[in-house]
């Protein structure tokens, strides 16, 4: 299994963890990733919201690098996911555009470059069964929350790859992980997403019913699959308590680090140590073996 | 609505206002205006009541309504469209915020061919006059390697200001 990896600008910054601990999950699978030789921003938010030229145009100089590598795209940041398939879809159903966004890059593209969450790529191309089968150290007794936030399940005929109202793919990788996914109610409600920069109130807000209907779903953390989700939950978790009520401390970690975890890799090799709300006691006490050992975080 | 439907391609004027949009958006609670509500004043011309609201900058594109809308009709899609009409028709947009953000995000990639998240926040700060928000979180995120006192350039930079120059004349003829 290979693809052309595309990172994206989050990925460098904000979410290193995420790089780092996908580029890690995919190494211990055999899942093989080669980059997008210069690999531009795909615009994200403010370009579909400034103009729409520029929206399908960015994904799509991306895109046309991906189809001369001759191998579909897999990322992990699912604003970027969302971009690249939403301007996939504009290019194959709308003419218009299609020739728009070519005059625009200078270059043909069909817009058949197929575009994978590293998430569906875990699940649906490489598989649970295969997965389990890979686990060494089983996240014993973690109860998580499964979040998946907006742009891995909407608008469901551009994005989804599970049920865009009650998914449960991430679930099952959990549980094929050892841990116990709970059930509740918000696994795609909004964080507020890059409202984080303009309207951080929103985002806290949103952010306090996210953490405490997890909480009361009996979750001690969060899995989640997208760096705006992450920061949101975790760099600002703090401000949500202060504004909307204290709870009690509660990791979010991408699923690539606990699936990282489970598949016997270092806290090293994973990036936990950029968790702002730290998850070192909690994961202490559910890889069984390790904490035995002395604990591997 | 004749211009707004042209713009975003969605058949906004099929909205029954059954309010289903209003109900799930999680952003309603801190509108001036619910999406439902957006909807019928577009129906009955209120160009400006719209375009200066700011619940069209404080929309998430989580794209909840979109989904869940009997009619199709894309509204986060509407969204989108009554942000740049707001910004092209020079509508008094209240505080700014997200127009601002905008700038500021594309116009680091517009320079490094990505976003170099220091020199992003600190253009938009300056853009809102706001040096202090969120100062607190700087030196965790220094310390967590989160955030890079560099840019990391894309080896592409000078095709994406060709991209950026052409993307807007495309837009200026639409």
């Amino acid at each position: 299994m290979k693809y052309a990896y595309y990172p994206g600008c989050s990925l460098e910054s904000t979410a290193w963890d995420f790089d780092r601990s996908t580029r890690a999950v995919c190494r211990a699978l055999g899942i093989e990733l080669e980059d997008i030789p210069n690999w531009i921003c795909c615009g994200s938010t403010p370009a579909h919201t400034t103009n729409a030229s520029l929206a399908v145009a960015l994904p799509a100089f991306n895109l046309q690098k991906a189809q001369a590598m001759g191998l579909p795209v897999l990322t992990a940041c699912a604003s970027c996911y969302a971009r690249l398939r939403t301007a996939n879809h504009t290019l194959r159903n709308d003419p218009e555009k299609r020739h728009r966004a070519e005059r625009i890059t200078a270059k043909p593209y069909d817009g058949n470059t197929p575009v994978h969450h590293v998430l569906d790529v875990l699940v649906n191309h490489f598989g649970i069964d295969e997965v389990r089968a890979k686990v060494q150290r089983p996240l014993t007794g973690l109860r998580v929350a499964g979040y998946y936030g907006c742009l891995l399940s909407r608008p469901p005929e551009i994005v989804a790859f599970d049920d865009p109202e009650h998914p449960t793919c991430m679930d099952e990788l959990l549980a094929a992980a050892g841990a116990e996914p709970v059930e509740w109610p918000f696994k795609t409600e909004c964080c507020g997403a890059s409202l984080s920069m303009t309207y951080p109130n929103v985002v806290s807000r949103l952010g306090h019913r996210l953490l405490s209907m997890a909480r009361e779903a009996g979750a001690e953390c969060i899995s989640v699959a997208c760096p705006l989700c992450q920061i949101n939950l975790d760099l600002r978790q703090a401000d949500a308590t202060k504004a909307y009520g204290p709870l009690p401390e509660t990791a979010a970690l991408y699923v690539t680090q606990l699936l990282g975890l489970a598949l016997g890799l270092s806290a090293d090799e994973l990036g936990i140590k950029a968790l702002s709300v730290s998850a070192d006691s909690l994961l202490n006490k559910h890889t069984g073996a390790a904490a035995a050992a002395g604990g591997v975080l | 609505m004749r211009e707004v439907e042209r713009l975003s391609g969605t058949p906004l004027s099929a909205c029954f206002q059954c309010h289903k949009c209003s109900t799930g958006c999680p952003i309603g609670p801190n509108m001036d205006l619910l999406p439902s509500q957006i909807m019928r004043l577009i129906h009955l011309g209120e160009a400006s009541e719209v375009l200066e609201s700011q619940a069209i900058w404080l929309c998430a594109s989580c794209e909840a309504c979109t989904t869940r809308c009997p009619m199709e009709i894309d509204i986060a899609g509407v969204m989108d469209t009554l942000r740049m009409m707001a910004v092209a028709r020079k509508a008094a947009i209240p505080d700014a915020h997200g127009e601002k953000f905008n700038r500021s995000f594309l116009g680091s990639v517009r320079r490094h061919g990505r976003v170099f998240e220091l020199g992003m926040m600190m253009a938009y700060k300056l853009r809102c006059g706001d040096l202090l928000s969120d100062v607190d979180k700087a030196p965790k995120m220094f310390a967590k390697g989160k955030l890079k006192m560099l840019p990391n350039r894309s080896g592409n930079v000078n095709e994406v200001r060709q991209v950026f120059r052409r993307a807007e004349e495309e837009e200026d003829q639409r």
